[in-house]
Order: C-alpha cells, then sequence, then structure tokens
C-alpha cells in the first residue's frame, strides 16, 4: 500500500511555501490583482519556480530540475490552492512538465531545462476541461505550419511556448511566433487567467510523433496533483468558516454554538479527511510510477473535485451576506472550485474512467 | 522487544513446539496466549510483549499462513474491542490477571451493560442503582440494546452510586458475574427477525468490590475509554479492495448484466468511489498510528462507515428486483456472532440500520467531532450543575 502521510521534507517544503505565500499573496493582493491587466502574479511565479527551484521538483537533476516527485510537488500545490495563488504552476510544472517528459526527445528535454529553472514558462495548449481519458482537439499541421483555434487554454497569456497537437505530433510554439495570436477571455474563475491560442501557420518544432503517450502522461499528473490544490481549497474553507463561526453571535451565542451549523461543518470536516487520503494516495502513485496511477488519479479527482465545491458553498452560506461581497475571499475560493471541478474533466467524466478501470461496465 | 524479525521467530518458534495440525485449539490458544503473541501490544504476562501495535499484523500473517486456528474475533467482539482495553487500563493487577487471558481465548465471552430505556445518547443519566452492602454492591435496575447477554460470562456495567450529584459524577463502573441469580436476560427480537442484543434486568445482583474497575465516582472516566475503543472497532477494520460492503454488489453487477440499469450504475460508481476513498483512509490512519502520530480522524470513520453500509447495501436490495422483494429467513433466533455482511442483500440492508445508532448514534458522533476535533462551542447545558435525581425525565 502507498505511504499516504506527509515525509519531513515536505512538511519543511510546506512550511517555506506557506511563509512565502502569508507573506506575498494575501488575499486582498489577489482580489486587486484579479482585475488588473497582470492577472499572473511574475513576480510571486519568479520567487516559487526559480528561487525556490520549485518549477523544477518533477523534473531530474540532469536537465536542471530538482528530482522531487509528485509527492512534493502535490504539497506546494495544496498550499497554493490554501492562497488561489494566480500562478501558472499546474499548467507549467505540472502538465507541460510531465507532458515534456514523456516525449524523451532532445527538443523536449531542451525545454524542460527552460520550464525547470522557472526561466520559462510552458503550456500544453488544449481546453482546461481535457480528461486524461477522452479524446482531445488537434490543430492542421503542413510542413511544420500549425493552423487552428484552441478555445480555453489555462495561463496561455503567460506563456513562452505552448505544446500542441497537430496531427498525431506533439509541437513546440513560441508565443512570440509570427501566426501565433492568444487572446484573454473572462474567466469565471479570475485567478487562473483562460485565453484562446489560434495559430495561422505558425511554425512549429516536433517534439514527439506521437503526441499520446506525452499528452496522457501530462493530463494523468494534472488530474492526479489537481486534487491536492483542491483539498488546500477546501481546508482553507472549513477552517476559515470554522473559525468565524467560533466568533460570529447573534442569538447571544456564538453561532458555531448551533447544532445544525455543527453538524454541516463536522459532515465538512469528515469530507477532507477522505479527501486528504484520496489525493496523498493519488501523489503517492504518480511518485512511485504505480500501475494504479489512472485509478488513483481518476479516484481522486472523482472525489476531490466535489469537495472543494462543496466547502466553498458552504463557507459563503455560513458567513452570511459578507460572504456574498467581493471584498471578503471566499468568492475566490468559489471560483477556483468550480472551475476545477470541470478542470482536467469534470467528476463524471473520470467516475467513468473508474467504472471502466475496474470494470464495473455500464448497461 | 520490538521489531518484526523478533516477532516471526518467536511465532515461528510457537508453531514449532506446538503444531497445529496435532494441538487442540484450547492448548493452541493458551500457549499463544502465554508467549506474548496473542496481542503484542499488551504487556508482558498478558498476552503481549509491549511491542507496536501495528507489528501484530506480522503475527497474524505468520500464524494464518500456518493454519493455526484464531479465537473466533466475531463472537468475543465486544470482549476484545471494549472490556480489554478498559481493564488494562483501569483494572487492577489481580483484575487483569483474572480477566484478560479467557477473555482473548474466548473462553468467557463478554457483553456490555451500558444503555437503559432512559438512558442511550444521554447514557450518562443512567438510573441503575448500586448501593454498598460490606465488601459488595447491590445492583438493582433496567439495560436494553444488550447485544450478545445471552452468551455471556461477564458484562461491564455502569450503574449510578451517588443520585445527589451531577450526572456525570455519580457513576461507578463494574464487571457482572452474568450468571448471578439477578439477572435476567429477555431476547428482543429485531428487525432482521433475529434477537441479537436483550433486555437485561437486575434485581439485588451482588458484585463484590473487588470487581470495581476505577474509582467509586468514577465510572464516566471509565467508560469513556470503552466508548473511544468501541467506535473504533466498528470504523476501523482493515480490509482489501472491495472487502467490505461493495464487494457483493459489485460481484453481482459483474455476473449478472440483465440487472444493469444506467440509473444504478452511476449510483453503484459512485458509491465504489466512496467506499475506496473511505478505506484508504483507513489505511491512512494506520499509518498515522504506525508513526506514532494518531490524528482525530478516527472519530470520524464510523460516521463513513455507517452511511455507505446503508447506501451500498439499500442499492443491493433495489439491483437484485424480483429477488430483492425476498428475503432469506425471518426465524427467530438468537446468534452466536455479530455479522454486518454474512447474509443475503435484505439482511445486510436491515442490519446496517443499526451502524448509526450502536456505539453511539451518528447524529451524537458529529456533535463530538463539531465540538473535540473543530473546536466549536457546545450547546448551552441545562443538565450540568443538577444532581441527578432532579433530572426532568
Ligand atoms: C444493534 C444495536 C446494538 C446495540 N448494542 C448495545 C450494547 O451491546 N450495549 C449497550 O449498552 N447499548 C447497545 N446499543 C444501544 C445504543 O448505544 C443506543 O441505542 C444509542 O446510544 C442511542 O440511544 P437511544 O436508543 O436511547 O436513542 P436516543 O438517545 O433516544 O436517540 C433518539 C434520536 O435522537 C437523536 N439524538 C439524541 N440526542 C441528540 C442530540 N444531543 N443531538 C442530536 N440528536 C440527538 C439520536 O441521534 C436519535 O436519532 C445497541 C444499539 C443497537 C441499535
Amino acid at each position: 500500500m502507498s505511504d499516504l502521510l506527509y515525509s519531513e521534507t515536505e512538511d519543511e517544503l510546506r512550511s517555506a511555501v506557506r511563509s512565502l505565500l502569508t507573506d506575498r499573496c494575501d488575499a486582498a493582493q489577489v482580489i486587486a490583482r484579479a482585475e488588473s491587466d497582470q492577472p499572473h502574479d511574475h513576480d510571486l511565479w519568479k520567487t516559487l519556480a526559480a528561487d525556490m527551484g520549485l518549477a523544477g521538483l518533477l523534473v531530474p537533476e540532469s536537465l536542471g530540475g530538482q528530482g522531487a516527485s509528485a509527492r512534493e510537488t502535490a504539497v506546494v500545490l495544496e498550499e497554493l490552492g490554501r492562497f488561489v495563488a494566480p500562478v501558472p504552476y499546474l499548467s507549467s510544472a505540472v502538465i507541460a512538465t510531465e507532458a515534456l517528459l514523456g516525449c524523451g526527445s532532445p527538443a523536449a528535454d531542451e525545454l524542460l531545462k527552460g520550464l525547470a529553472s522557472g526561466r520559462s514558462i510552458g503550456v500544453l495548449a488544449l481546453p482546461l476541461s481535457t480528461a486524461p481519458s477522452t479524446s482531445y482537439v488537434q490543430v492542421d499541421e503542413a510542413d511544420g505550419r500549425l493552423t487552428g483555434r484552441i478555445a480555453a487554454v489555462a495561463d496561455a497569456a503567460a506563456a513562452d511556448v505552448l505544446l500542441v497537437v497537430a496531427g498525431s505530433g506533439l509541437y513546440a510554439v513560441d508565443t512570440t511566433a509570427e501566426g501565433v495570436s492568444v487572446s484573454a477571455r473572462t474567466p469565471l474563475d479570475l485567478t487562473r487567467p483562460l485565453s484562446v491560442v489560434t495559430l495561422e501557420s505558425a511554425p512549429g518544432r516536433l517534439l514527439a510523433a506521437d503526441a499520446g503517450a506525452a499528452v496522457r502522461r501530462g493530463l494523468t499528473a494534472g488530474a492526479a496533483l489537481l486534487a491536492s490544490e483542491q483539498l488546500g481549497l477546501a481546508d482553507w474553507c472549513l477552517t476559515e468558516t470554522v473559525a468565524y463561526l467560533k466568533t460570529r453571535h447573534q442569538f447571544n451565542r456564538p453561532v458555531g454554538s448551533f447544532q445544525s451549523v455543527k453538524h454541516r461543518l463536522a459532515e465538512l470536516w469528515l469530507e477532507t479527511v477522505h479527501a486528504r487520503a484520496a489525493a496523498r494516495n493519488a501523489a503517492d502513485a504518480l511518485a512511485t510510477g504505480s500501475e494504479d496511477a489512472p485509478l488513483a488519479a481518476a479516484l481522486a479527482q472523482a472525489y476531490c473535485a466535489p469537495v472543494a465545491v462543496h466547502a466553498a458553498e458552504e463557507a459563503l452560506q455560513m458567513h452570511g451576506g459578507i460572504g456574498m461581497t467581493w471584498e471578503h475571499p471566499v468568492h475566490l475560493y468559489l471560483k477556483r472550485a468550480k472551475s476545477d471541478a470541470i478542470a482536467l474533466g469534470a467528476a463524471g467524466v473520470h467516475q467513468e474512467a473508474v467504472a471502466e478501470l475496474v470494470d464495473l461496465q455500464a448497461p | 522487544m520490538s521489531d518484526a524479525a523478533e516477532l516471526i521467530s518467536r511465532t515461528k518458534e510457537l508453531l514449532a513446539a506446538h503444531p497445529p495440525a496435532t494441538t487442540a485449539r484450547e492448548d493452541f490458544l493458551k500457549a499463544r496466549f502465554d508467549a506474548g503473541l496473542a496481542w503484542v501490544h499488551y504487556p508482558e504476562g498478558l498476552g503481549g510483549l509491549g511491542a507496536p501495535r501495528a507489528l501484530q499484523a506480522v503475527v497474524d500473517a505468520e500464524l494464518e499462513a500456518a493454519g493455526a486456528p484464531d479465537n473466533d474475533p466475531k463472537r468475543i467482539g465486544i470482549g476484545l474491542g471494549m472490556a480489554a482495553p478498559t481493564v488494562l487500563a483501569f483494572g487492577t493487577d489481580e483484575q487483569k490477571q483474572r480477566f484478560l487471558g479467557p477473555l482473548w481465548r474466548g473462553e468467557e465471552v463478554w457483553c456490555q451493560l451500558f444503555s437503559e430505556p432512559g438512558a442511550g445518547s444521554d447514557l450518562a443519566a443512567l438510573g441503575t442503582r448500586a448501593v454498598r452492602d460490606g465488601d459488595d454492591w447491590i445492583v438493582t435496575g433496567q439495560k436494553v440494546w444488550t447485544s450478545n447477554a445471552h452468551n455471556a460470562r461477564w458484562a461491564i456495567l455502569i450503574a449510578r452510586t451517588d443520585p445527589d450529584l451531577p450526572k456525570h459524577r455519580g457513576i461507578t463502573y463494574f464487571v457482572c458475574d452474568m450468571t448471578d441469580p439477578g439477572v435476567e436476560v429477555r431476547p428482543l427480537r429485531q428487525i432482521t427477525g433475529e434477537a441479537e442484543f436483550n433486555e437485561v434486568f437486575l434485581t439485588d445482583v451482588r458484585i463484590p468490590d473487588a470487581h470495581r474497575l476505577g474509582e467509586v465516582g468514577e465510572g464516566w472516566k471509565v467508560a469513556q475509554t470503552t466508548l473511544m475503543n468501541e467506535r473504533v472497532a466498528i470504523g476501523g477494520m482493515r480490509l482489501p479492495r472491495e472487502g467490505g460492503m461493495i464487494g457483493p454488489v459489485a460481484a453481482t453487477w459483474r455476473e449478472r448484466p440483465e440487472l444493469r440499469t444506467r440509473d444504478l450504475h452511476q449510483r453503484l460508481v459512485r458509491l465504489w468511489i466512496e467506499a475506496e476513498v473511505a478505506r484508504i483512509t483507513g489505511e491512512r490512519l494506520r499509518q498515522q498510528l504506525v508513526a506514532g502520530h494518531p490524528g482525530p480522524e478516527g472519530s470520524g470513520m464510523k460516521l463513513t462507515f455507517a452511511r455507505l453500509n446503508q447506501e451500498i447495501s439499500g442499492l443491493e436490495v433495489e439491483l437484485l428486483g424480483d429477488e430483492g422483494l425476498l428475503y432469506d429467513d425471518w426465524t427467530m433466533r438468537r446468534p452466536d456472532t455479530v455479522d454486518f455482511v454474512g447474509r443475503d442483500a435484505g439482511y445486510r440492508y436491515l442490519r446496517s440500520k443499526g451502524n448509526s445508532i450502536e456505539g453511539g448514534t451518528s447524529e451524537v458522533l458529529l456533535n463530538i467531532v463539531a465540538e473535540r476535533v473543530l473546536g466549536l462551542p457546545s450547546e448551552p447545558r441545562t443538565d450540568k450543575d443538577i444532581a441527578w435525581k432532579d433530572l426532568a425525565r
């Protein structure tokens, strides 16, 4: 059975990330940035990715990374979720990185060095909703020139390089190249910006002749580790709501002493306990290269995605009117949780994947 | 004395000296207890070796591979899960020596005389009276829902020794001899048709003071140890994938495609996922225990276990369609074991209804999680400083 606990190193990593984010990513800053023309926090990214070396956790030392594993990466994501941090960590340091690792070509290795060092940001140019178990969009390719349109790509606005599926291959396209346009949409979750990517005879460098395995690997890692972000989100919602209801008084007593509220919070706590087990299980399965990794990822998404949404919805309700304000951060968590529930495949899609993997066939 | 290798070699010595094939079951269990391999985390001389609890699995695996007999834990769940940890924590040396061996070997079955008609969730309101008489206590009152009382040699019992104190303070904890002429056990038939539990009438039952556990008036504190262990015992079994209630439904689903519908498929897969996540959570809990950092997570597992058992068995009855309309057997029996899974789907469905009541209702467990884990304030209490005899009834 997998190791479901946090190691000492992982605990230390968590405190380092948390203290940085406490300093540099408080809710007021995130809210202020959300509507600015700089929705990504580039300075924070530089500190996290380059100075702390966290962009390279999944990359072997021979390619300039830290040679750590999905377990540590998951801990970073828990904290990023807890702070709804507007940085392209999941996109670049997890999904694009894992896809590149799955290419195994010199061109991919070259890009990995840039991504691992945090000097450049890479994004797998697929709609954020693409699940590891389903089909995905492809653009057209002719003589190394790519043409097509991809909707709702997360963090493309911050990317230096896009990984694009065209024909059966995976290509690298620089965002500054001719024929590439990245135009921002208005996202539900302002902390994870979305863009439409349009390619018109854009020059692509071939990374892998067969994109399938690389894309699957990137998306599976993304889905497995998104569960840790969802856990961090849910944990913040629970902790914050419990703290608020201990001090908020109505009817001459703390609101948190009313049983109808207590039972809902206890249920939510239990959901986070289960979500933690599911998320750790998925991270460990990836880290150890377990055969069960696709099942662990699907299980974690099917379970954790609804938990994060439930936690955010309960947090809002139990804050009363203040929870409906733009000023209070709970809406950031609701919007992130709801988009995360679609990201990398909705819970129902992962549920179907589980059914397939454990042989519970549909009628 | 703590590592796995050492335990394996001791287990091999036990097996060599008492080969299961040629040793009587009672003799083997006795030798195993005396070798400290019964429950390795118990102290030496009491069936253990003071080793980490997690290492029991190593011993069990070794014994199972050798075909050694076990102590039939399903028959003696209350003894193993509740009475034993309480005797260990609060018993005198004589009590531990007297009770733990026969308990573990299954020579003496135990039951739990806690609940009363007027004291269930509010157990501390109990009214069974114990009055001192020389070296004895004379006990009179009524207990109810007492599982396995019809097989029991001993009972753990809580009774009121001082009605003038507030309810939590006037309670004392005893070991009650179920063969005492003042103990009358009457079966209570359950919704499953059988009578796993009973009502127990206590009329001038004589209990020697030497069978008191803990101090006079400290019974509530002692009972907390029992109740905590009960909840762990109900929610904390280690299982392989599909090892619980989900197993039979998943098997039926695979074997009988003609029963499948879209709606049932959605619900089945959802429950499969929740059951598997609950199983992984249980594993995480055990890893925390082994690492020496038990978390508060344990207090929630019984809640999940109860809900899932009920939903899964409910789905199973529905899946079976025409067969779900039938029931295996309503004959009134007084069973020897408590088994949640062992019979047909209809039985599982009905028996699992008790999972959210026995050992503390789910509502009460949610209160406990909210107050002890999340630190939320308790509801205003009206019974705290009132003598038990003056409480509303
Ligand atoms: C199968 C089975 C086996 C059992 N075996 C044993 C045994 O061996 N020995 C033993 O001593 N007991 C045993 N019990 C008894 C069990 O512990 C009690 O039934 C249980 O504690 C509930 O008490 P009650 O039945 O009096 O219900 P009540 O306490 O009257 O509860 C009625 C309802 O009110 C709710 N409620 C009560 N208080 C609160 C509150 N503060 N907040 C919110 N809701 C509340 C309850 O959740 C429940 O839904 C067994 C019960 C069952 C079903």
